[in-house]
């Protein structure tokens, strides 16, 4: 692992605040995954992937843009490894080594549509708090 | 003043390493009292040994104090040195210089000052100690087994082999347990009814042995040799001695749509019932919450059928008062609720199954005659799914399962496969798993048979769904984690190895015996290596999977070990007493009943007894301590408002002392 890699998976564990030892490799995670056909990087292996360092590769995934996000993975886990939130921290990674591609508090009423109910945006804040 | 010696131990490198031991020993010759101090090795070795008994007879000493691992492992082995060289066993102190000082800490120049200030304590403790006399109990030559199942018919036979009396307490109608639900058992595939009902009948003929089915412990007092329990029975509405077990009753009760227990709710039942042919004892219960006759006063069909007038509605329930000596418990498991896995399809479709409901399908004596047929239609499957670890191996937060793997899933799981396949030819069966995890005498072998002889598919990965089809059918949908693809099968029947768990009925009881549990409600050893059958309670034991997810095999095992410490147990004609007691001190007691009411035991009694206290005569109501009820817990020292109480060998003045050498 380089030392940039090492940063961003400080970062990602930090977004992900759970634990990957925790993961016993059961599949539970992969086999809830309605997005598991389009994923090259499977959900059960993101935490051996980040457990052995190989972050570059998850970054450069699929799989970080096809996840639905639906958490049923997170929901199923039976050792709360939560790989769906794993998942989210790697993505957040890429998107924030970019940069820019972030808005300010300020600019969020103008772009939201004022039909958008109230409870998704603070479930989605709720969901990428960190 | 005392002559004391203390010897402190180096237990290899565990207490060395970071504590320095010779220093622990220099200081300890500045102490008051100490005419001796030496460091060891291993204290406990025969070496060791002998230089205490040495010791005493050279310095003339009257207290030991050896500082080494916890009381709990060698505090008696060091009483016995000083007893067999002439030192009252009670003039020893252990200063836990291991587990409480070496253990905890990474270096010497925390661990030295700590071990120096323990081993001071236990000097100061010790100067204050005074020779203490063990009392005597008798024994109660009968044991009490609760659980009828397996565990608990082989502890009893075994007790009772032995030439001692021993009753069992069996909360269901009928004794067998889990075992008379299954239908073979790993990995040599003999019939289980086959092997445990033989067992059963030697129970029920046994002359040693007393038979409380359908009844439960209600309470329990007393100690170790002397336990005194009452046991509930509960009305079973017919007379066991004339009822035949011919079960006409059974085939004429009205009422029938009961969901049966036995066949873990699979068929129905009569209210009058036996729930199978070889039940011991062979006499049915009525179920009053369902019978006609108790709900509104009306039918009464089984007390006319009844050729031999057995059927009573009038019998009570009745309390029975017995003494034991040793108490074995053995109450067995129970499966978890599945209903939780709802994705699994539990509780959605009649034919995803739980394990042992699977297992009455396939028991000639189950709702099917032994037929395996899908719930829902009746229709022999010719695709079966299983799956593993349902509820098995979850984290400690996880709402719906236990941490532990349940030990046995893999092997009946293996059993099971093979089962279909030589019940229904040319079936296929699909295992699910997570590891398959076989240790043991032909066990491997025996998951190997069901791939390589029997063809059976495992794939290692989980399931995430099971979705009924319109056509009758369930689609299972998993991932196959070594071939890294998507599994989806359409599958007639789905059985889930869902986790075991201690069955329920242990926590009221362990109150009752004052049992220490774990968070997953087993019973905790006394000591998880070298006291694995004895509870923490003195005199009672334990066998089976009230201790821990176990096979039969581990459980006769158990069974046999459990019997043995009773028998050692009952075999004795009396008992020593822990002379670590309360005493109250007559001229501070002032009667004020607070120590009574804190005694958890029932120990201490009040008398009106004559006292001169400065020449004065009178009468005063004072605490009277029962030596043989008190476990010295120390409640009533710390309660009582005037001083008066004290636990021999802990005095209030020992603790003082300990205290002040701790603050010095």
């Amino acid at each position: 692992m380089t030392p940039d890699e090492m940063k961003v998976r400080d970062y990602i564990l930090k977004i992900y605040d759970g634990d990957v030892t925790k993961c016993m490799h059961c599949g539970k995670c992969s086999a809830s995954c309605p997005a598991y056909g389009e994923m090259d990087i499977k959900p059960h292996q993101f935490p051996s992937y980040v457990a052995h360092g190989e972050i570059a590769a998850l970054m450069d995934s699929k799989t970080i843009w096809e996840c639905l996000g639906c958490s049923a993975c997170v929901e199923r886990c039976p050792r709360g490894v939560k790989p769906g939130k794993l998942i989210d921290g790697v993505r957040q990674a890429v998107i924030r080594q970019r940069g820019g591609s972030h808005l300010y508090p300020e600019q969020i009423p103008a772009m939201v549509d004022p039909e958008t109910p109230q409870q998704l945006l603070v479930s989605v804040l709720r969901r990428e708090r960190k | 003043m005392q002559r004391i010696g203390v010897f402190v131990c180096h237990c290899g490198t565990n207490i060395a390493a970071t504590v320095d031991v010779s220093k622990v020993a220099e200081a300890a010759k500045h102490e008051p009292g100490v005419v001796y101090a030496v460091d060891y090795t291993f204290m406990c070795s025969e070496a060791g040994q002998n230089l205490i008994a040495q010791a005493i007879k050279d310095y003339g000493l009257t207290a030991i104090v050896v500082c080494s691992c916890s009381p709990r492992m060698h505090e008696a082995t060091f009483r016995k040195v000083a007893e067999e060289n002439g030192v009252n066993p009670y003039m020893v102190e252990i200063a836990n210089i291991r587990e409480q000082c070496s253990w905890v800490h990474k270096n010497m120049d925390e661990g030295t000052p700590k071990a120096i200030t323990l081993m001071k304590t236990a000097v100061a403790k010790v100067n204050l100690d005074a020779p203490l006399q063990e009392g005597e109990a008798p024994v109660t030559k009968r044991a009490l087994v609760i659980g009828g199942g397996i565990a608990g018919i082989q502890t009893a036979l075994d007790i009772a082999d032995c030439g001692y009396k021993v009753d069992i307490v069996e909360k269901e109608q009928t004794i067998g347990g889990r075992m008379a639900q299954l239908d073979k058992t790993f990995p040599t595939l003999d019939c289980s009814s086959c092997i445990l009902t033989p067992r059963m009948t030697e129970v029920a003929q046994h002359p040693n042995i007393r038979l409380f089915t359908y009844s439960e412990v209600q309470e329990v007092s007393g100690f170790v040799g002397n336990f005194d329990v009452k046991i509930l029975k509960k009305s079973r509405s017919v007379r066991e001695k004339d009822c035949t077990g011919c079960g006409v009753c059974m085939t004429k009760c009205p009422s029938k749509k009961i969901p049966n227990e036995f066949n873990r709710g699979l068929n129905f039942r009569t209210a009058i019932n036996i729930p199978f042919a070889q039940a011991i004892p062979n006499v049915p219960v009525i179920d009053k919450e369902h019978c006609i006759h108790f709900k509104t006063g009306k039918c009464g069909i089984c007390a006319k059928v009844c050729p031999s007038h057995a059927v009573d509605y009038e019998i009570q329930d009745e309390v029975i008062e017995e003494k034991y000596g040793a108490i074995v418990v053995a109450t067995g498991f129970d499966q978890i609720d599945l209903h939780k896995f709802g994705e699994l399809g539990y509780g959605v479709s009649k034919d995803v199954i739980s394990s042992l409901e699977y297992e009455r399908i396939m028991s000639a004596t189950g709702p099917t005659g032994g037929h395996i047929v899908r719930p829902s239609d009746g229709k022999e499957p010719k695709d079966i799914v299983f799956i593993q670890c349902v509820g098995s191996r979850c984290e400690p937060d996880d709402r719906r399962g236990k941490t532990y793997c349940s030990k046995i899933c893999c092997m009946y799981t293996a059993k099971q496969s093979i089962m279909t396949c030589d019940h229904i030819p040319g079936a296929k069966c699909h295992v699910f798993y997570i590891d398959v995890r076989t240790p043991g005498k032909m066990f491997d072998e025996f998951y190997r048979r069901a791939v390589e002889q029997y063809g059976v598919d495992y794939i290692k990965g989980n399931v995430g769904k099971v979705t009924p089809l319109p056509n009758g059918k369930l689609r299972v949908h998993g991932v196959d984690l070594l071939d890294q693809k998507e599994v989806e099968l359409d599958t007639d029947m789905v059985v889930l190895a869902g986790a075991i768990e201690p069955n329920p009925s242990i926590r009221p009881l362990a109150t009752k015996l004052t049992l220490s549990i774990d968070n997953n409600n087993f019973l905790n050893e006394a000591h998880a290596k070298l006291h694995p059958v004895e509870a923490a309670t003195a005199g009672v034991f334990m066998a089976g999977t009230v201790q821990g997810p176990k096979d039969i095999p581990e459980t006769v095992a158990q069974a046999g070990a459990a019997a043995v410490k009773a028998v050692a147990l009952l075999a004795k004609d009396k008992l020593k007493t822990n002379p670590c007691v309360a005493q109250p001190d007559e001229l501070y007691c002032n009667g004020c009943s607070v120590c009574a009411n804190v005694c958890p035991y029932g120990a201490i009694t009040y008398i009106e007894k004559e006292v001169r206290d400065h020449g004065v005569r009178e009468t005063r109501r004072l605490a009277q301590v029962n030596p043989s009820l008190c476990k010295g817990c120390g409640a009533c020292t710390v309660a009582c408002p005037s001083g008066a109480m004290n636990l021999k060998g802990f005095t209030n003045r020992q603790i003082m002392a300990e205290v002040d050498s701790v603050c010095q």
